[in-house]
C-alpha cells in the first residue's frame, strides 16, 4: 500500500479525485475473485465492479472469475497463498473452517457502522461466529413449494397450510396419475432441503440447529418423527420413481410435461421453468406448510457472501468494496429481475416486481418467526452433511431401512463432533 | 617425453570411472524426478496417514486412529466394505475385455476390403473420452428415456433403473468401462496377430490342428506378449476406475457405486470432506493392493528376461 501511495499522489495532482473526494484516497491493486461462473451472475458482477471501478479511479481492479464447483476446493489454496483482497463464498457453518484457521477477515468494524448496522440486520446471525463477523452477504433467495397452478385448479386443488391439507391435496395428485413433487437427488443436495423442511416443521428452528451442530441423537424420538412424516409421503408415492438418477435440473421436465404437479426448491428453479415454457399462469409458490402447530415457522434462505481474506493487500479498498456492495441502490441494481433475480440483503433496496420475489421477501419478513436457515449443507459440518444427506437418498428410497440409516447418522455424530 | 610420462597421473577419477559412472549419469534425470513425485510422495502418504489435518490448520498425530475408523467401517459394512468389495468386482470383470479384445481381434484380422474401416471404428471407443464413454452410458442407461429401456420394452420386460439401484450400478458402470477397455486390448491382440509365425501355422495345419485346437497351442503361446500387456493394463485400468464413476453416479446410489480410488477422492478432496489423513489411509490400502499386482508383474518379467 504504502509502495503505491506515489500513484495516489499522481492521482491527486490529475485532478481525478475532485469528482469523488472521498474516494479518493484508494489505490492500488484490488484483486477480487468470483465464483459466480454462470453467464447471467458474472455478468451481473462484472458491470457492479464496473461502477465500482468509476468511482475509484485510482484503483486497478483484477477481477477473476473461477468455476463454481472448482471455486469450493481452489478456495483453500488461495486463501493461503497468492490471496485476493476480496472474495465469494457462503454463509454460516460453511465459512467455519476458514474463519477457525484465521482466513477470513474481521469485519465487525464495518458491521458496526450505523449504515450496515441498522439495514443489515436480518443477515446479520448467518455472518456471525464467535461473535464476530466475517463477511458481509450480497444476495440471498427463499425455498418454497413452486407448484403447477393448472394442474391444482384442474384437480380443484388450493394452496395447504396444514399437514392434513398438503396430504389430502397430494392423495388428490396422486390418483390423478402424477407425482405431487419432482426431485433429482443424484447430487444428495435436494435431499437435504426436504430434510430442512420437515425437520423445522416437525421440531422447529432450534431443534434443528442444535441437530445440525451435533447436540442431539439422531436416533432421538424427535428426529424418528421427522422421518415418520417424511415416510407417509414417501409411501403414497408423493415423489417422482427413480429420482436418484437425476439432477436437480434433470428433474425439471417432470414438472413441465405435468407428471408432476410440484417441487420444493429454491427461486432458482423459476428461471428454467420459465425458460421451459411455463408462463405465470402455470406456475406459482406457497409456504412449506405447517407440522406441527406447536412450533414457529421458519424458512430456508442460503446466503452467499463477500469477505476479506485475512493474507489480503489492500484491505482498506477491500473494505470499501464490501461497503460498495451492501449499499441500498447497489442491492437493489444487482438483485433486480434482470440481473440475479433474488432477494436484496439491504432493507433500503426495493425488491424487484417479480411475483416469486414480492411473495418471498414477504414470507421471509413477515412469515417466518421462527428463524432463517441457511440450508442443510451450510449449516451441518460438512462431514455430516454429506453422510446425513447420503442417509436422506437412501431413506427416500428405501424407507423401511430408517432405523438402520439413523443408527448409521448416529454413530458418524459420535465421530464428526467429539473433536 | 616428461608430458608422456606424466599423463597417466593427470587422468582424473571420472576418467577412470567413466565406465561406471556414464548410466548412471543418463539415469540421473529420470531417477530423480522418480524420486521426487512417486517414491517420496509414497512415503509422504504413509506418515500423513498417522494424522488428523483438514487441509488449513495443524496436523494433528494421531496413531493408527484412521485405520482403526477404517476397520470398523469395514466390520459395519459401511463406505470402506463397499469400496473394496467394489473393487475386487470390477477387478475380476473387467478382466472380461481380454477374452472379448482377443475375439474381436480375430475376428478383424482378415482381409477384406474396408477391413481399416472396421478396425478403426472398433478401436473408435478408446479414442473418445472416459467422460463422453460415461455420459453415453448415463443416457443409455436412463430409466424414462433411456434406449436400454425401450430395448427391454420390446421384449416386454419392465424398466430398469441401472445407475440408481445399489446391486445394479457397479455392473452398469463395469460395461460401460469394458467397451473402450476391449478396444484397447483388442489393439494389443490385432498389433500380436501379426507377429504370429506362419509356418508355425502351417506346421500346425499338417498335424491337423483347426479352430479351438490351433487357438490354444499354437496362436495364443505366440501372443502370450500381448496378453501380458493386456492383463497389466486392463488390472491398473479396473484399480483407477475412477473418472466413470464420477460421472455416471458420483459414488451414488447412497454410496453404493464408491471404489477405493473414489472414496479417497470424496474424503480427501471433494467439497464436503477434508479429512486429509483418512483419505492418505485409504489410499495406502489401495497402494497395498496395487503392490502385490505390481511386485506379480515384476517377477514374471524378471523370470522372462532371465528364461531368454
Amino acid at each position: 500500500m504504502y509502495s503505491t501511495f506515489k500513484r495516489t499522489t499522481a492521482a491527486l495532482a490529475l485532478g481525478i479525485a475532485m469528482a469523488a473526494p472521498a474516494a479518493a484516497d484508494l489505490t492500488g491493486e484490488l484483486r477480487i475473485f468470483l465464483d459466480t461462473s454462470n453467464p447471467a451472475p458474472r455478468a451481473t458482477m462484472e458491470a457492479m465492479i464496473e461502477r465500482f471501478a468509476a468511482q475509484h479511479p485510482g484503483l486497478e481492479i483484477e477481477t477473476t472469475v473461477i468455476d463454481r464447483e472448482a471455486y469450493k476446493t481452489q478456495i483453500r489454496n488461495f486463501l493461503t497463498a497468492d490471496t485476493p483482497d476480496v472474495a465469494t463464498w457462503y454463509a454460516a457453518n460453511r465459512m467455519k473452517p476458514y474463519v477457525e484457521a484465521g482466513l477470513f477477515e474481521d469485519v465487525s468494524d464495518l458491521w458496526a457502522e450505523p449504515e450496515i448496522a441498522e439495514n443489515l440486520a436480518s443477515t446479520k446471525g448467518a455472518m456471525t461466529i464467535d461473535g464476530k463477523q466475517w463477511g458481509v452477504p450480497y444476495t440471498y433467495y427463499q425455498w418454497g413449494v413452486y407448484y403447477r397452478k393448472d394442474i391444482f385448479d384442474e384437480l380443484g386443488l388450493s394452496e395447504p397450510t396444514t399437514w392434513e391439507e398438503e396430504l389430502a391435496n397430494c392423495q388428490k395428485i396422486v390418483d390423478s396419475g402424477r407425482a405431487c413433487y419432482t426431485i433429482g437427488t443424484k447430487f444428495l443436495w435436494t435431499a437435504g432441503g426436504w430434510f430442512d423442511y420437515l425437520n423445522m416443521r416437525t421440531n422447529g428452528f432450534d431443534f434443528h440447529n442444535q441437530l445440525a451442530n451435533g447436540e442431539i441423537s439422531w436416533e432421538d424420538d424427535r428426529v424418528k418423527q421427522t422421518f415418520a412424516n417424511w415416510k407417509q409421503l414417501i409411501d403414497m408415492g408423493a415423489f417422482i420413481d427413480n429420482h436418484q438418477t437425476y439432477s436437480w435440473q434433470e428433474a425439471l421436465p417432470f414438472m413441465v410435461n405435468g407428471e408432476a404437479a410440484a417441487y420444493l426448491m429454491g427461486n432458482f428453479a423459476v428461471a428454467p421453468l420459465r425458460e421451459a415454457g411455463l408462463t405465470d399462469d402455470q406456475l406459482d409458490f406457497y409456504q412449506f406448510v405447517s407440522i406441527n402447530p406447536d412450533v414457529e415457522l421458519a424458512e430456508d434462505a442460503p446466503t452467499d457472501t463477500f469477505h476479506i481474506p485475512a493474507n489480503a493487500s489492500n484491505k482498506e479498498a477491500a473494505r470499501e468494496f464490501l461497503r460498495f456492495v451492501v449499499s441500498a441502490d447497489e442491492q437493489t441494481e444487482i438483485n433486480n429481475g434482470s440481473n440475479l433475480g433474488q432477494l436484496p440483503v439491504n432493507a433500503q433496496s426495493s425488491v424487484d416486481d417479480d411475483k416469486f420475489l414480492q411473495q418471498g421477501f414477504s414470507m421471509l419478513s413477515s412469515n417466518s418467526p421462527g428463524g432463517v436457515a441457511q440450508f442443510w449443507d451450510r449449516d451441518a459440518p460438512a462431514e455430516m452433511a454429506k453422510v446425513s444427506m447420503e442417509g436422506f437418498q437412501e431413506f427416500m428410497v428405501k424407507p423401511d431401512n430408517a432405523d438402520r440409516i439413523l443408527a448409521k447418522l448416529e454413530r458418524a455424530r459420535e465421530r464428526i463432533y467429539d473433536n | 617425453m616428461t608430458t608422456a610420462a606424466d599423463a597417466p597421473e593427470q587422468e582424473s577419477w571420472f576418467q577412470r570411472n567413466q565406465q561406471r559412472i556414464a548410466p548412471w549419469l543418463f539415469l540421473a534425470p529420470g531417477l530423480l524426478f522418480f524420486m521426487v513425485y512417486v517414491i517420496i510422495p509414497v512415503f509422504q502418504s504413509f506418515n500423513l496417514s498417522l494424522y488428523e489435518w483438514d487441509g488449513l490448520g495443524a496436523a494433528e498425530y494421531v496413531g493408527m486412529r484412521n485405520y482403526e475408523d477404517l476397520y470398523w467401517e469395514w466390520v459395519d459394512r459401511d463406505a470402506f466394505y463397499i469400496s473394496l468389495k467394489n473393487n475386487l468386482i470390477w477387478l475380476i470383470l473387467y478382466l472380461l475385455a481380454i477374452p472379448a479384445g482377443l475375439f474381436i481381434a480375430l475376428f478383424l484380422n482378415q482381409t477384406v476390403w474396408g477391413i481399416r474401416l472396421y478396425k478403426s471404428l472398433f478401436f473408435f471407443p478408446f479414442v473418445i473420452s472416459q467422460v463422453v464413454v460415461g455420459l453415453v452410458f448415463t443416457w443409455f442407461y436412463d430409466p424414462t428415456f433411456g434406449l436400454l429401456n425401450e430395448l427391454l420394452g420390446l421384449f416386454g420386460m419392465g424398466p430398469l433403473n441401472v445407475l440408481g439401484d445399489e446391486r445394479l450400478v457397479t455392473y452398469g458402470i463395469i460395461v460401460a468401462g469394458l467397451w473402450p477397455q476391449t478396444a484397447y486390448c483388442m489393439i494389443l491382440y490385432l498389433t500380436g496377430l501379426n507377429a504370429v509365425d506362419p509356418e508355425q501355422i502351417e506346421a500346425g495345419r499338417l498335424d491337423g490342428a483347426k479352430g479351438l485346437r490351433m487357438l490354444w497351442h499354437i496362436i495364443l503361446p505366440q501372443l502370450r506378449p500381448a496378453t501380458f500387456i493386456a492383463f497389466v493394463v486392463t488390472i491398473i485400468g479396473a484399480l483407477r476406475s475412477f473418472d466413470l464413476i464420477s460421472i455416471m453416479t458420483q459414488g451414488g446410489p447412497f454410496g453404493s457405486s464408491r471404489v477405493l480410488a473414489y472414496y479417497m477422492f470424496e474424503v480427501a478432496l471433494s467439497e464436503y470432506g477434508f479429512r486429509m489423513g483418512y483419505g492418505a489411509a485409504i489410499a495406502v490400502v489401495l497402494f497395498l493392493i496395487m503392490l502385490c499386482f505390481i511386485a506379480y508383474f515384476l517377477w514374471s518379467m524378471y523370470r522372462e528376461e532371465r528364461g531368454h
